[in-house]
């Protein structure tokens, strides 16, 4: 008697494992009719909801993108509900979902059978990455080599001799004179002598003359070609910086450098 | 006190000292100046703007002459003469002794109209300038007098001004032209000279960073005129001894160079840069041939020398230091006054026109430079930046290059410089930013009746010429 109960009840497994799988195949045959009982039998189980259907499209979207699930629940349902913010649905129906990053949905379908879950998984993928910088080199523009590569030489109040630090700044300068020159042969190179905006105007003149032409000799010297450099004075003309401070004024006693005509 | 010791030792010390006691000395003018009364004149058939500009530049050019003391208008009578034949004599002074009390509360007066109604108390004037405008077959017309009021003498052929001007235009710019040369004839009587028909040229820039032009306006600040129109840097403007021509230095063609304009009509001269990085602060010779400037050619930088159109240029100084600013002597054409860095910070110097036998004129404490002859070729005004931090400059006269003998103009009023003498040698036209930004001024060589003339954008560089 057990035994026959035993038997019965796996079939009776067998059969909604089959069902749950939405298996539309022919069901196995019956096992043969339980011997007669004397007490009543279980009443059958009711089927859990059957998820015909649940989707992505399309499955793969780039960020921004939106995507379309759809899904068909069957059977025998109470409820059906999408997590990821999706919430409770009609049992057959579509919504648009924008996930900003890989998303798996997950469809719950609740019955008196039992409950049936089906997955979806929208894949998002960064949008195309902005053209490549331009790359350094020669299509990089002669003032933009000139701002990036060469710094401004400074100098002593009223003097017009390379400090140590300008020493430093220009023989780095140097070699990327060259490297400009070279990479621009019909390109010459102006230094700009500029002051502080003490002592006058005129003599200011001469001034920047003075450390405009210094810096030249120096750079000369380490072998950048004399004729591709000019050298122009500002005087106070042109101050980088107008407040009356020592800060201020050493940032405007420089050498700087500028494209030539 | 440093002045007024100044003076006395002036008067003490003889005649060339009373020649620098004109330049600076005020307290010895002072005593002798005439007290003038200028009530406002009224016009016939001429508008109050007229008018207001009429009389607004009859009292400034007075008043700034340095050359005479206005008595204040609320002093003045309210009735006041308009023509010599206005004036009536008041009947005698009743005898006071029999009806005292009646008679000394109304005293006997012309009431305005009468020469001892100015001549006295309150107003205490020794001259009443006096007249009228009418406008007459559309030409604005002036009728002004100058009476002396301590004779009593109606008749304006005794009288020392009586006269009739006309003005060119009948609007405002007219109206201001016969208050000048109204104001010209008075100042002439006292042995003084009028400004008007000077200009003073200045660099324009209207907003910082802005291109920077030469412009040309009157000695009141009137009638501004742009010179260049290279936008570009144009700065450093000197006039030659005639006015007929300035020269200047401008960024126009890349490194500073100098250009020489004739200023009527207003022409590019052609002046020939030696090949250079820098030529700059162009000045005249006395004879107007030739001009003196600073030039970087070789190395930064010599003074050199050379025709009006440039050629025949050759260096007077040598290259080791930083020369700028050459001024030759107006009188002598034989020395020349320059700033230089040869003994450490800028200062002035003075040597021959070849170079030779050169000298320091200023202290060598702090830095001194803008040097600028008085026209009498022995006085020089300079910016120093004595007894306060470097770049604050201020205003100075020196008696003659030889002395150490100086008096300050400006004092602690933010930055003064590039002082320029006008040609009647009383007057100084500057650049100043004492109200926050770069101004030109002007004042007396004694430092007072300092006058702002320009208002709008940024202005410096003052030259002041025929």
């Amino acid at each position: 008697m057990l035994s026959k109960r035993k038997i019965s009840c796996v079939a009776l497994a067998l059969m909604l494992a089959m069902f749950a799988a939405g298996c539309k195949k022919k069901a196995p045959p019956p096992p043969p009719p339980p011997a007669p009982r004397p007490e009543a039998p279980p009443p059958p189980a009711a089927a859990a909801p059957t998820v015909a259907s649940f989707s992505a499209e399309p499955s793969t979207i780039q960020r921004g993108q939106s995507s379309t699930l759809r899904w068909e629940v069957s059977g025998d349902v109470a409820s059906v509900s999408i997590n990821q913010g999706v919430g409770a649905v009609q049992n057959t129906g579509n919504r648009r979902v924008s996930p900003s990053d890989s998303t798996t949905y997950t469809l719950t379908a609740t019955g008196a059978g039992g409950t049936t879950t089906a997955n979806a998984t929208v894949t998002v993928t960064a949008p195309p990455p902005p053209p490549p910088p331009t790359p350094t080199g020669p299509s990089k523009s002669l003032e933009e080599r000139i701002t990036s590569d060469l710094q401004d030489a400074y100098f002593d109040y009223d003097k017009n001799d390379i400090r140590a630090d300008a020493q430093a700044s220009l023989t780095q300068d140097a070699a990327a004179l060259k490297s400009i020159l070279a990479d621009f042969p019909n390109a010459s190179i102006v230094l700009e002598g500029h002051c502080d905006e003490r002592g006058s105007a005129e003599y200011n003149l001469g001034l920047g003359d003075r450390r405009a032409s210094s810096a030249k000799d120096f750079l000369v010297q380490l072998g950048v070609p004399a004729d591709r450099l000019k050298t122009i004075s500002y005087g106070k003309e042109r101050p980088a910086c107008t407040e009356s401070n020592e800060s201020c004024w050493q940032k405007n006693r420089r050498v700087h450098f500028a494209t030539g005509q | 006190m440093r002045k007024l010791t100044w003076v006395v030792t002036a008067l003490a010390a003889g005649t060339l000292l009373t020649l620098w006691g004109q330049i600076v000395g005020k307290v010895e003018k002072g005593i002798q100046m005439h007290h003038v009364a200028v009530p406002d004149f009224r016009g016939s058939g001429v508008s109050p703007n007229l008018m207001n500009a009429f009389n607004q530049t009859l009292w400034d050019d007075l008043k700034t002459s340095g050359q005479v003391v206005l008595v204040d208008k609320t002093m003045y009578p309210k009735t006041v003469p308009q023509q010599p034949s206005d004036f009536r004599q008041p009947p005698p002074t009743p005898n006071l002794q029999r009806r005292r009390g009646q008679e000394m509360a109304v005293p006997q007066n012309g009431g305005g109209l009468w020469m001892s109604d100015w001549s006295g108390p309150p107003v205490n004037a020794n001259y009443l300038a006096f007249g009228y405008t009418a406008m007459q077959n559309g030409v604005l017309v002036l009728y002004g007098n100058l009476f002396d009021v301590t004779r009593s003498d109606t008749n304006p052929a005794s009288q020392p001004l009586s006269k009739r001007y006309l003005a060119t235009t009948a609007d405002e710019n007219g109206a201001r032209q016969i208050a000048h040369e109204f104001a010209a004839d008075i100042l002439k009587i006292f042995g003084g000279s009028s400004l008007f028909g000077t200009h003073i040229y200045f660099v324009h820039q209207a907003a910082a960073r802005s291109p920077k032009e030469i412009w040309v306006m009157d000695p009141d600040g009137k009638n501004q005129r742009q010179i260049t129109h290279f936008n570009s840097t144009s700065i450093e403007p000197a006039v030659s001894p005639d006015g007929s021509k300035i020269a200047f230095t401008s960024y126009t063609r890349g490194n500073p160079g100098i250009f020489v304009f004739s200023v009527d009509p207003v022409r590019d001269l052609r002046f020939y840069n030696q090949v250079a990085s820098v030529n700059e602060t162009p000045s005249f010779t006395p004879d107007g041939k030739q001009i003196v400037y600073s030039s970087s050619a070789g190395h930064c930088c010599r003074i050199y020398i050379a025709n009006l159109d440039g050629t025949g240029f050759r260096p007077i100084t040598s290259s080791q230091f930083i020369d700028t600013e050459p001024k030759v002597n107006p009188k002598t054409g034989a020395t020349v006054l320059f700033s230089t860095g040869r003994s450490g910070t800028e200062q002035i110097y003075i040597m021959t026109i070849d170079g030779a036998d050169i000298q320091r004129v200023s202290e060598g404490t702090g830095e001194a430079s803008n040097p600028c002859w008085h026209p009498n070729g022995q006085a020089l005004a300079f910016a120093w930046t004595r007894g306060f931090a470097a770049g604050k400059f201020n205003i100075f006269v020196m008696q003659d290059p030889g002395s150490h003998n100086y008096v300050q103009l400006t004092h602690d009023e933010g930055k003064n410089e590039n002082p320029s003498w006008a040609p009647d040698g009383t007057h100084l036209a500057f650049m100043s930013n004492r109200n926050g930004r770069e101004q030109i001024w002007t004042m007396l060589a004694d430092g007072t009746q300092v006058t702002q003339l320009t208002h709008d954008g940024l202005n410096y560089s003052p030259a002041w010429g025929k």
